[in-house]
């Protein structure tokens, strides 16, 4: 998996995966913890992003809303029925904390969309953190709700006694690897259409395939941001879907 | 998780060794190909996510869900009560029809009563005008009997003195002697006949 490759013979150049570089912000240093960096810069993007629908756009505290303001109840409404449909009632409580996630991974995608932008949602490294914050608070919640009534997660009663044990062991598998699948799902999405929106742009540099690959780019283009909403909404409702196990552990 | 990721890095690492040591990375000191295993940048990602998902939630959970769960309630209730007080002059509105047909029929019902009222007044004086008028007709009626009684009793009378007269001239002119109460008699059985 070559991050770069030059056709010399060709004049092609493709670096797909240069726009994934975390550069700092200023100078040339290197990237301490603390450096601001393409992804501090982003990430407060997202916060201008998420202040300006949310806030910015429901100022007017309309009873009839502004166009903005209809949207952010859109999201409001999106995301407060997926909680109280999945997780049920007692699922709201956590409301907020499921309207930050979803609101931070739909802005970093589509912001990650804007050319020349830096994707925060690409990289593991974020997605990562994110599916194991909510994997350790879901574990948390569940012990402390229902306490050790949480490992009936794992204990199949529905299935005959008999492979019970068996089923109990892919289950606790399939519970760990969850915040794997939950954070590789997010960034592999990202990756994978930018950095072939890149490949197909780079192709753009021999004439005679130009228009093919602009119109390659805008059709990926096209589909990245369908991508960019549905791997923000798949997301949350996987967070939703854990949280209801957390809270209703019985099969 | 993390060890899993280095392990994955290494090994993307040594495949990709020989191109990557043919290409210079400018700025940033990695050996892999992939950015996203770049271990270095882990810190600097990891510590900038939690700060801005830190203000992210504050943001959200303090200023603007509130505010639009106070919107969308607000909006709830103004619904809620325009539909009630919608409601409310619906049935109002019923009351004053009710209320209006009531009025007609009651209206219609006076009307009626009073063109009763005026109908029996009416034949009351009707009927009593045709009872003066019977009472008078009866009256001249008897009355006009009474006089062509009176008038065909005095012509009986005049007739009976006429021809008592007239026989008693009769029998002078033949030379008789007029005996009165003969002639009366006489004249009182022709008469008799004559008359009545």
């Amino acid at each position: 998996m070559a991050t770069e490759a030059h056709g010399e013979a060709t004049g092609l150049s493709f670096h797909p995966m240069d726009q994934f570089i975390v550069r700092p912000l200023f100078g040339d240093g290197p990237v301490h913890w603390y450096t601001p960096s393409n992804v501090t810069l982003w990430l407060f993007a997202i916060i201008l992003a998420t202040l300006a629908l949310l806030v910015l756009g429901t100022r007017g505290r309309g009873i009839v809303p502004t166009r903005t303001q209809s949207i952010a109840e859109l999201s409001y409404g999106l995301v407060h029925k997926m909680v109280g449909d999945i997780a049920g009632k007692d699922g709201l409580k956590y409301f907020p904390y499921i309207m930050t996630l979803f609101m931070f991974v739909l802005f970093a995608n589509f912001l990650g969309l804007l050319p020349l932008a830096f994707t925060v949602t690409s990289h593991i490294a974020v997605t990562g953190v994110l599916a194991l914050a909510v994997f350790l608070s879901v574990t948390a919640i569940g012990f402390i709700k229902n306490g050790a009534h949480f490992l009936d997660l794992f204990w199949v009663r529905s299935a005959p006694l008999a492979i019970r044990p068996v089923l109990a062991v892919i289950e606790v598998i399939s519970y760990f690897v969850r915040p794997v699948s939950h954070s590789i799902r997010l960034a592999g999405n990202m990756i994978a259409g930018h950095a072939v929106i890149k490949v197909f742009a780079g192709f753009a540099a021999i004439a005679a395939v130009a228009p093919i690959s602009i119109i390659a780019v805008v059709g990926m283009y096209a589909f990245e941001i369908l991508v960019a909403f549905i791997q923000a909404y798949v997301f949350t409702i996987l967070t939703c879907v854990y949280l209801k196990d957390a809270l209703h552990p019985s099969h | 998780m993390i060890s899993l990721l280095q392990e994955a890095a290494t090994t993307a690492a040594e495949h990709t060794e020989s191109v990557a040591s043919s290409v210079a990375h400018g700025e940033t000191e990695t050996t892999t190909g992939l950015p996203q295993l770049d271990l270095s940048t882990f810190a600097n990602q990891i510590f900038w996510l939690v700060v801005a998902m830190v203000v992210l939630y504050w943001v959200v959970a303090k200023i603007a869900l509130p505010r639009i769960g106070a919107v969308l309630s607000d909006r709830q209730g103004a619904m809620t009560g325009d539909l009630m007080a919608a409601e409310e002059f619906k049935l109002k509105a019923k009351e004053a029809e009710a209320a209006y047909d009531k009025a007609l029929a009651d209206a219609r019902a006076e009307a009626n009563k009073i063109v009763a009222a005026n109908r029996a007044e009416i034949q009351k004086e009707l009927d009593a005008a045709i009872a003066h008028a019977d009472a008078e007709i009866s009256a001249r009626g008897a009355e006009s009997e009474k006089r062509i009684r009176e008038i065909r009793d005095s012509a009986d009378v005049d007739a009976r003195e006429v021809a008592r007269d007239v026989a008693a001239e009769l029998v002078r002119s033949f030379g008789g002697t007029v005996d009165q109460a003969a002639v009366d008699q006489a004249v009182d059985s022709r008469m008799k006949g004559a008359l009545q």
